[in-house]
């Protein structure tokens, strides 16, 4: 078996603040093959998209700091990496897509010269190369057209377009890892459809491994092969797809899955999970969930239970999980 | 039985620069006592300008809006304040809508001020009586809405709505802004609201499977109009509007053996400045025709609870 | 309250503005004072022409060329300086926010035809403005007070029109509409009080303005006659500059005092209503 596209072991990324410290990540492993995509499910305020950022070590310090752990991105520590070489990397090897496309793209120039700019940072060689590199990018991402848009600012496209082209410029280095921070949140669901197949069907052409950050349930199962559940800066439940979906094991998981209204089932009350997610300059102590989980026993108030195996590659952290699996 | 509310050829045009913005052209809709009507769509469809437009928060163009019979489209606003009573909204954002310098009391307590509804103590005595119906503690009436979190600001909106014990509720997108398992408590909450006081509720949401759950009527809005009103659990399972079908095969379904049956539509939507001629889908249904490019289809009843505007039923279509 | 408690907190930790604060109480215990330290008329000659200070014990400031003691005329030019610069600006603040909350809030003919006038004022300088307008009307505190408001109001209206709209299309003022309070309700109570910080920063650095816009109109011999305010002594003393500098010198310190309070208060103000601003 090849080796790990990225390993990251024991990852805590601490934000302080007057004297407090918001652990908004806090201890999270995880591993992403090449030609794969891992998504990390969550709320709000979870932890998922620090841990996103701090992949890309893109954490603002002050406030943030990665204060442990290992990021091996094809066996190379990106943690002991320069200033430097962590920025020939970005953009290169490792690319990101952001939520808002707007946001992400430079309003005053054309589409054309920002995807050209990203290969001619990493890449070098002529602008007029470059330019024909952007064409064929945005081909590839399915924008019509791309002879004549290239020369488009990015106003003039539409959100869904704009995200393609983000998802082009991303592509421009043929990036080994592309990670994704909710990059259909923004969008309609005909035209987020329509961006997830693209990304789907672009990571098995390349080969690209891909972390796929969301809220939604549905994204995920509809085309992640692997998932992580966070809940309060840590993974709460890691398995493949279909297994947490068919047999989720953490009163989290279950609870989040319960939650969301069927089709075809309409009527009847929705699972509630009680109270609110804490905030993480008082976390309780013990488990996270305890106070709001509806299995809690008194040990699970007193001590922090950490991810363990229960079947083979399906860990979960949750004490009253792990001892119904024992029976 | 007369409908509580009975929009009828309902039409929002605004004037742009370069043209016109028919942002809700020729709409009808009933809502009835009790009872929940969805309304769905992408962004840009029109369901929030028709949301307000009923609200008479934008001016409707043309048309008319009957609550309780009363005609309201084109009512001064000042005839049109005590009818306020009966029609309240909830918001999407529950941060925007809540003025922050306002504690949660006097934020619930302000429509019965506005609308001189009892005394003092008997107003502070419904406030309390409002917060314990949504589900807050009563230690909450003197903070100040950015001290909650989205669920808990939501929850003083609704408490709001319910103030005036309204008969309709105009709810846009109201759990589109909160995380997955605060939705639900939401939803289940402005559930057992209904129940409890006979509302019926006009649910604007993009989100087909929230719609879905809490409908009994579902609404499908494109460019501007209504292309499919159906029974909620009728349209999931026998959608016959074209844009339906894309509609609800875009949904992410949250089970990963489910067999996709994906029709990913092409292209955006047109702009409402310049919608297509003919069927307002035609340029991304794939099975338009040069009827569709040429007339627009009507709303027709294909059986007794459902209605859409296409000219080919389902068997009837061809891919192109 | 709460929200009182944390602009405190922020305004204290800010050290120049807690200075500016301090020069500016300075300056209003001088006014308060003056008629329990110098009960007589600041006008009265009551000492030795071109006293230098220090050089008599009862006139410490010294007196100016016609012997009046410069000691009472700092101490009420204060009152008439403070009065008129917080006057002036609290009418230009009153008119501003009406105007500019009636533009923004019914935009359309209303917003146009009341941004004309306002851009009409602004066309003129303000302080050529200002000078026309209290030649005409006969210099009194009061005519300064409302010369000095006239020419001021544009950029209070300016700043509340463009609040006011921006709020007028929020959420929470579509829902004040929905419950169906009336237009004067929502411009009052839900509104305005979200414009005012902006409002008090900018009131604040107005006042400094006001403050020397008067001393200015002073210095041209078209301040009230009746009042001894900073600006007429300055006046005065142009002629003997160079012999006794120090008439001019004393109640320009003064005003650059006074000014310089004002202006850090302000900005502290500023950084205090908008923390988000401050960490940038």
């Amino acid at each position: 078996m090849s080796a790990r596209l990225l390993e990251v072991r024991d990852l805590r990324t601490h934000f302080f603040n007057r004297g407090t410290v918001a652990k908004a990540v806090d201890g999270v492993s995880f591993h992403v093959d090449a030609g794969e995509m891992l998504a990390l499910v969550g709320e709000s305020g979870c932890g998922k998209s620090v841990t996103a950022y701090s992949l890309l070590r893109l954490i603002a310090d002050p406030p943030g700091k990665i204060v442990g752990g290992e990021i091996l991105f094809e066996g190379h520590d990106l943690m002991k990496l320069s200033d430097d070489e962590m920025r020939r990397l970005r953009g290169d090897r490792i690319a990101m897509i952001f939520q808002d496309p707007m946001s992400s793209l430079n309003p005053v120039f054309t589409i054309g010269a920002q995807i050209a700019e990203s290969v001619l940072v990493h890449r070098g060689g002529t602008k007029a190369a470059a330019l024909s590199r952007a064409v064929e990018l945005l081909d590839l991402v399915g924008i019509p057209d791309s002879r004549r848009r290239i020369d488009e600012y990015p106003h003039r496209l539409s959100g869904g377009m704009r995200q393609r082209a983000v998802i082009a410029m991303a592509l421009a280095c043929e990036p080994k890892l592309l990670i994704a921070d909710e990059p259909t949140t923004a969008l309609d669901v005909t035209i987020q459809a329509q961006v997830l197949a693209l990304i789907s069907e672009l990571k098995q052409r390349l080969g690209m491994g891909v972390i796929m950050i969301t809220h939604d349930l549905g994204v995920v199962a509809q085309h992640a092969q692997r998932v992580a559940v966070m809940y309060a800066g840590k993974i709460v439940e890691q398995a493949a797809v279909a297994d947490l979906f068919s047999r989720p094991l953490h009163p989290y998981t279950k609870g989040l899955l319960a939650s969301i209204p069927r089709q075809g089932a309409s009527g009847g009350r929705l699972n509630e999970i009680p109270g609110m997610v804490p905030s993480l300059l008082a976390m309780p102590r013990g488990c996270s969930f305890a106070p709001r989980c509806p299995k809690a026993v008194d040990r699970c108030t007193h001590h922090v239970p950490s991810l363990a195996d229960i079947s083979p590659l399906h860990p979960v952290s949750c004490f009253v999980a792990q001892q119904e699996a024992k029976l | 039985m007369r409908p509580l509310l009975s929009v009828t050829e309902l039409k929002v045009h605004f004037p742009v620069r370069h043209g016109l913005v028919r942002a809700v052209d020729n709409v009808s809709l009933e809502v009835g006592s009790a009872e929940t009507v969805g309304l769905v769509g992408e962004s840009g469809c029109g369901k929030t300008t028709l949301g307000k437009a009923i609200l008479r928060l934008v001016k409707p163009t043309a048309g008319s809006i009957r609550l309780a019979g009363t005609e309201i489209a084109d009512m001064s606003r000042a005839l049109l304040r005590p009818l306020r009573r009966e029609m309240q909204m909830i918001f999407q954002d529950p941060q925007a809508s809540l003025n922050p310098r306002q504690t949660v009391a006097s934020i619930i307590e302000e429509p019965m001020i506005v609308h001189n509804i009892g005394t003092r103590t008997e107003r502070r005595e419904k406030v309390a009586w409002l917060m314990a119906k949504v589900g807050m503690r009563p230690d909450a009436s003197g903070r100040y809405p950015h001290e909650f979190s989205g669920g808990q600001r939501q929850r003083i909106g609704i408490a709001r709505a319910l103030a005036l014990n309204p008969k309709l509720i105009v709810c846009d997108e109201p759990v589109s802004a909160l995380d997955v398992s605060v939705r639900a408590q939401v939803i289940n909450l402005l559930e057992d609201l209904k129940r409890e006081f006979e509302l019926s509720y006009l649910f604007i949401s993009h989100d087909l499977s929230v719609v879905e759950h809490v409908s009994d009527r579902i609404a499908v809005m494109y460019l501007g109009r209504i292309v499919e009103t159906a029974e909620g659990s009728s349209l999931w399972k026998r959608p016959l509007h074209p844009y339906t079908q894309a509609l609800i095969s875009a949904v992410p379904v949250p089970d990963p053996t489910a067999v996709s049956r994906r029709v990913v539509l092409q292209g955006d939507l047109p702009s409402p400045l310049n919608p297509p001629t003919g069927c307002r889908f035609h340029t991304r249904c794939p099975y338009a025709t040069e009827l569709c490019r040429q007339s627009e289809p009507q709303l027709r009843r294909v059986d007794a609870a459902h209605q859409m505007a296409c000219h080919y039923l389902p068997d009837e279509r061809h891919t192109n | 309250m709460q929200g009182l408690k944390e602009f405190l907190r922020r305004f204290v930790r800010n050290w120049p503005a807690v200075g500016g604060f301090a020069l500016l109480m300075i300056v209003l215990v001088m006014a308060l004072a003056a008629p329990a330290l110098y009960p007589g008329s600041p006008w009265d000659l009551v000492a030795q022409p071109f006293l230098w200070p220090g050089a008599d014990a009862q006139f410490r400031l010294g007196s100016d060329m016609m012997g009046r003691d410069l000691g009472a005329g700092l101490f009420h030019g204060a009152r008439v300086s403070l009065l008129i610069g917080f006057v002036a600006t609290l009418v230009a603040v009153l008119a501003g926010i009406a105007i500019g909350a009636l533009a923004g809030y019914y935009g359309g003919w209303v917003d146009d035809v009341l941004m004309r006038l306002t851009e009409m004022f602004q066309t003129i300088p303000p302080f050529i403005f200002a000078i026309v307008l209290v030649a005409i009307f006969q210099p009194t505190v009061a005519t300064i007070v409302l010369a000095i408001g006239a020419v001021s109001w544009p950029a209070v209206a300016r700043l509340v029109r463009g609040e006011v709209m921006a709020l007028r299309n929020r959420e929470f003022v579509q829902a004040c509409i929905a419950i169906g309070m009336n237009d004067a309700r929502i411009i009052f109570r839900h509104i305005l009080p979200n414009t005012l910080a902006p409002v008090i920063v900018t009131g604040s650095l107005m006042v400094a303005t006001a403050i020397l816009t008067e001393a200015g109109l002073a210095f041209l011999g078209l301040g009230d006659p009746n009042v001894m305010s900073w600006g007429t002594i300055i006046g005065a003393g142009r002629d003997v500059l160079r012999t006794a500098w120090y008439v001019t010198a004393i109640p320009g310190v003064a005003i650059l005092l006074t000014v310089l309070g004002i202006n850090l208060v302000g900005e502290g103000l500023n950084d205090a209503l908008n923390p988000r601003l401050r960490q940038k």
